[in-house]
């Protein structure tokens, strides 16, 4: 089998993996002349789109596709009769070189079905960053996926090559994934994650102790992992919790959902359906309000409940709380700016620098870049205060909802 | 009227002196003209530009962010941006902090000019493809780019970083970039025809390209926000863009529409992962069948059971509260501070942690995460129940004569029942099966106390209570 082809079944094995980040690592180039590959400072480049609206950054392959687990949810499970493909290690290092040299990625995403056993599967997706950063000096970004249970050397090497590594939890509660990957144990994947922190931990403190030794390297970009979503009966509420346990948890810097999509092949244990990517959408978004607005679970969504997919997560909670609007914009706190919907971090940061110096009017919201129909109801201004009855209308919420069409999925 | 000719699109120094000058002579922004050199010619512009201002002996501040967004936006294509530039710098002068207003029409104006060059030097960094001249070691890379605004020079030096060890050269209408492998250099631009057509490796990137693509998932605006079509034409994937989105439903819906086929028969597993050794001992029995105990709710976020460690053969029993933050990481008990502060006071007291069997009234960590922490919970009485059965068992495994329980939580768990500390502190005490137990406070209790006297106080009791424990040990020393 010639390696385009091998490319093309291990890329296609791979794209169920949401994750595509190449951002938040340390600082590296090349200008010393030996080797090639630089990281890019603050955010990561994403090289091109697809047209399913994911950016490419990263050469996302799979090591082999072949895989001892036979997990329901995943196209690569041992009972598909998917063709099967085994890239060795120096073809992946030299695609990684080629493309990286065109400039069409940041590096390398390498994960692996998981063969013979979790440490020979570590130590050959290992092997390919260790050729890479060693051999050939590549400053990229490389982001390898941990095999559960793989050796603590096998680990602790990884993250000495890799920026970010990745461990997936795959389902939102332990039942579900007992019921669709009985092979695979979620505590096995919680105590890899714990592993990892400790180690994330260790390197942070070596980095802020005042030694002259060399401070530890260990996945600078952190860790993160992914969950599907709609292949099971979970509720947003519990997959948001499971979220914030683990950032809590693992101190993970991303948690990706990856709404359950059709796979060719599928085991018939699995509803064929549309892809519920809207939820996916809104759980980003409900994700985001816990990460950097402050929101608590309980806040965004109850119990037992489902984040509406008509309108985002935020302007649902604020028209659960309408007693706390409207606010006034010349002198309502970060906190509850961060609240009002349509405004986002970077608005919130503009309105308290610009109100130090003057007044903020309605004339001012394009400017400082807020949806007007999303905000006004909520805030007042100099010049601008929503009449009491429309804030407490029982009709307010149709005034964002889309008009009545089909929901589509942009097909 | 004041005609001031810059040198090329891009002289910020230039601009930056001449507008120095006017704003020290108090030229208002509507007096002055700005040209470029070899520009479109103004049409009432004299034929020599007027001579640059002398500078009075006066000087002004501006602030650094201002710099940072002229010397940005003075790359922009609009060529009123040098008369924007310069009217709110004149407005600067005298209103310093006007700058921190985003709702200001001049500061918005040139910010987005900013944001937009910025923008358009991040897609030059994401979407230059370069493609190979000659082979291997010989080897030249060229690209073709086609840049919205005056950005090669501002864009350069991130490839210089990035491709140090290989010659290349950026090609654009406007201007070239070289890289030889020790410096940076730049031409005057060139026509396409002048860029290579393509590269061996670009039908592999297209067969990427196309893996990659999950068809059950076509969001084309998605794409389109990121990737603007004006891009397109010198990206060697774009062409297969169009072929995808059409084939797209046709995939997902034959994907849908077939049955799914007889699963392929497994392989053999040569071994099964993450298959467990089987126990040594009833110990080992013990711990591992309490690694899968779902008791209570409290194993679902907790990352592992944390069972008690220690001889078999030990004498005294260490019951703490719960496994905390480090230990629900590591699955040992006494790991984190607390378990620092247990492991001073016993050798203080006398005791060696290795001859003591340690374990909590309960095995998971009960926590409420609050952003990147958990919040430490204490344990409710059913949670002290649900998890007794494990001390129970482990009481039986170890036959120890005498139980520590640290805190009240432990005691709970010991005595069957809420026993307060304070009361019961510091004495042995009968137990009903014939075993004494010994009642302290919690080593985490001494961390919490507020100053280092209260502290020093209570760690000072804590010993005192060990000592009786080790007391108690010296007596009645087991056969090996």
């Amino acid at each position: 089998m010639d390696v385009q082809r091998k490319l093309e079944i291990l890329a296609d094995a791979a794209k169920y993996d949401a994750s595509c980040a190449s951002s938040g690592t340390e600082q590296r180039d090349s200008s010393d002349g030996k080797g090639m590959g630089s990281t890019a400072p603050g955010m990561g480049i994403c090289h091109s789109y697809a047209p399913d609206g994911r950016c490419i950054s990263l050469l996302k392959v799979l090591l082999t596709n072949a895989c001892n687990y036979d997990c329901l949810y995943c196209v690569n499970r041992a009972s598909s009769n998917v063709p099967r493909a085994r890239f060795t290690i120096d073809e992946v290092v030299k695609l990684t070189l080629d493309f990286y040299r065109r400039n069409y990625i940041e590096g390398l995403f390498l994960s692996s079905g998981i063969i013979r056993s979790p440490d020979y599967t570590m130590e050959q997706v290992v092997s390919v960053a260790r050729k890479l950063r060693e051999e050939h000096h590549f400053r990229g970004y490389i982001h390898l996926k941990t095999i559960p249970e793989a050796d603590d050397a096998l680990i602790a090497e990884a993250g000495k090559y890799a920026d970010r590594l990745s461990i997936n939890i795959e389902m939102p509660e332990e039942t579900s994934l007992q019921q669709f990957a009985p092979e695979k144990d979620v505590r096995a994947i919680r105590r890899t994650m714990g592993r990892l922190r400790l180690k994330l931990d260790e390197a942070e403190d070596s980095r802020s102790a005042k030694t002259k030794a060399k401070p530890q390297r260990f996945a600078p970009a952190g860790q993160s992992t992914q969950m599907i979503v709609g292949a099971d009966g979970a509720n947003d509420h519990t997959i948001l919790r499971t979220s914030a346990n683990l950032y809590g948890s693992y101190r993970l810097r991303r948690v990706y959902y990856s709404a359950f999509s059709p796979i060719p092949d599928a085991s018939r244990a699995l509803p064929l359906r549309a892809p519920p990517l809207l939820r996916e959408h809104r759980l980003y978004q409900a994700d985001w309000l816990m990460r950097f607005y402050g929101f608590d679970v309980g806040e965004i969504v109850d119990d037992s409940a489902m984040l509406p997919l008509d309108i985002d997560p935020k302007l649902a909670w604020a028209l659960r709380h309408r007693d706390r609007f409207p606010l006034d914009v010349n002198r309502a706190s970060r906190e509850e700016l961060l609240r009002v919907p349509g405004f986002g971090t970077k608005a919130v940061e503009r309105i308290i620098a610009t109100r130090r110096a003057t007044t903020i009017r309605l004339a001012d919201l394009a400017r400082l870049h807020v949806p007007r129909h999303k905000a006004l109801p909520f805030i007042v201004l100099s010049d601008h205060r929503p009449a009491p009855h429309r804030l407490d209308a029982a009709g307010l919420i149709e005034r964002f909802k889309p008009k009545a069409t089909q929901l589509g999925f942009g097909f | 009227m004041q005609y001031i000719t810059l040198d090329t699109e891009t002289d910020f120094d230039g601009w930056r002196k001449a507008a120095r000058s006017l704003v020290l002579h108090h030229v208002t922004p509507t007096d002055v003209t700005w040209t470029v050199q070899g520009g479109e010619a103004e049409l009432f512009a004299p034929p020599a530009p007027s001579p640059i201002l002398e500078v009075n002996d006066g000087t002004f501040n501006v602030s650094a962010k201002f710099v940072d967004l002229a010397q940005a936006a003075i790359l922009h294509c609009d060529p009123e941006r040098f008369a924007i530039l310069y009217r709110l710098l004149f407005r600067l002068k005298d209103n310093h902090d006007l700058i921190e207003v985003a709702t200001d029409p001049d500061v918005a104006q040139v910010t987005a000019m900013a944001r937009a060059v910025h923008r358009d030097e991040h897609k030059m960094h994401a979407f230059v493809r370069f493609r190979e001249i000659g082979r291997e070691r010989a080897a030249h890379y060229v690209a073709w780019f086609e840049p919205e605004h005056h950005i090669v020079e501002l864009a350069a030096p991130f490839f210089a970083k990035r491709f140090a060890d290989m010659p290349w050269s950026i090609l654009t209408p406007d201007l070239c970039a070289h890289w030889d492998g020790h410096a940076l250099s730049f031409t005057p631009g060139v026509s396409k025809s002048e860029a290579p057509g393509e590269d061996r490796l670009e039908e592999t990137w297209r067969r990427y390209y196309a893996s990659i693509f999950n068809p059950a998932r076509l969001k084309v605006k998605a794409m389109q926000t990121e990737m603007p079509k004006k891009y397109w034409r010198n990206l060697p994937e774009a062409s297969i863009i169009k072929p995808l989105i059409e084939d797209a439903e046709r995939m997902t819906g034959a994907m849908i529409a077939k049955a799914a086929a007889d699963p392929h028969k497994p392989q053999k597993r040569p071994e099964a992962p993450m298959t467990r050794k089987p126990a040594a001992d009833d110990l080992d029995a013990l711990r591992e069948e309490a690694a899968h105990c779902r008791a209570c709710p409290l194993y679902k976020d907790a990352t592992q059971t944390v069972f008690g460690e220690g001889p078999k053969d030990a004498t005294i029993m260490l019951v703490g509260e719960q496994p905390g933050d480090k230990e629900d990481l590591v699955g040992h008990p006494f790991v984190g501070p607390a378990g620092q502060m247990l492991d001073r006071a016993l050798e203080e007291a006398g005791v060696d942690r290795k001859t003591v069997y340690v374990t909590n009234a309960v095995k998971h960590f009960k926590f409420l995460p609050r952003g990147k922490i958990r919040l430490h919970q204490k344990p409710a009485t059913p949670e002290i129940k649900a998890c007794r059965q494990w001390y129970e068992r482990e009481v039986s495994a170890i036959q120890p004569d005498l139980i520590v329980a640290m805190g009240a939580t432990a005691a709970q768990s010991v005595f069957g029942k809420i026993t307060p500390v304070g009361k019961t502190r510091g004495r042995l005490i009968d137990l009903p099966d014939g075993r004494k137990a010994l009642v302290t406070v919690h080593p985490s209790y001494l961390l919490r106390l507020p100053g280092p006297e209260a502290k020093a106080l209570e760690y000072q009791r804590f010993v005192e209570d060990l000592k009786i424990a080790a007391a108690l040990q010296k007596k009645t020393p087991r056969a090996a």
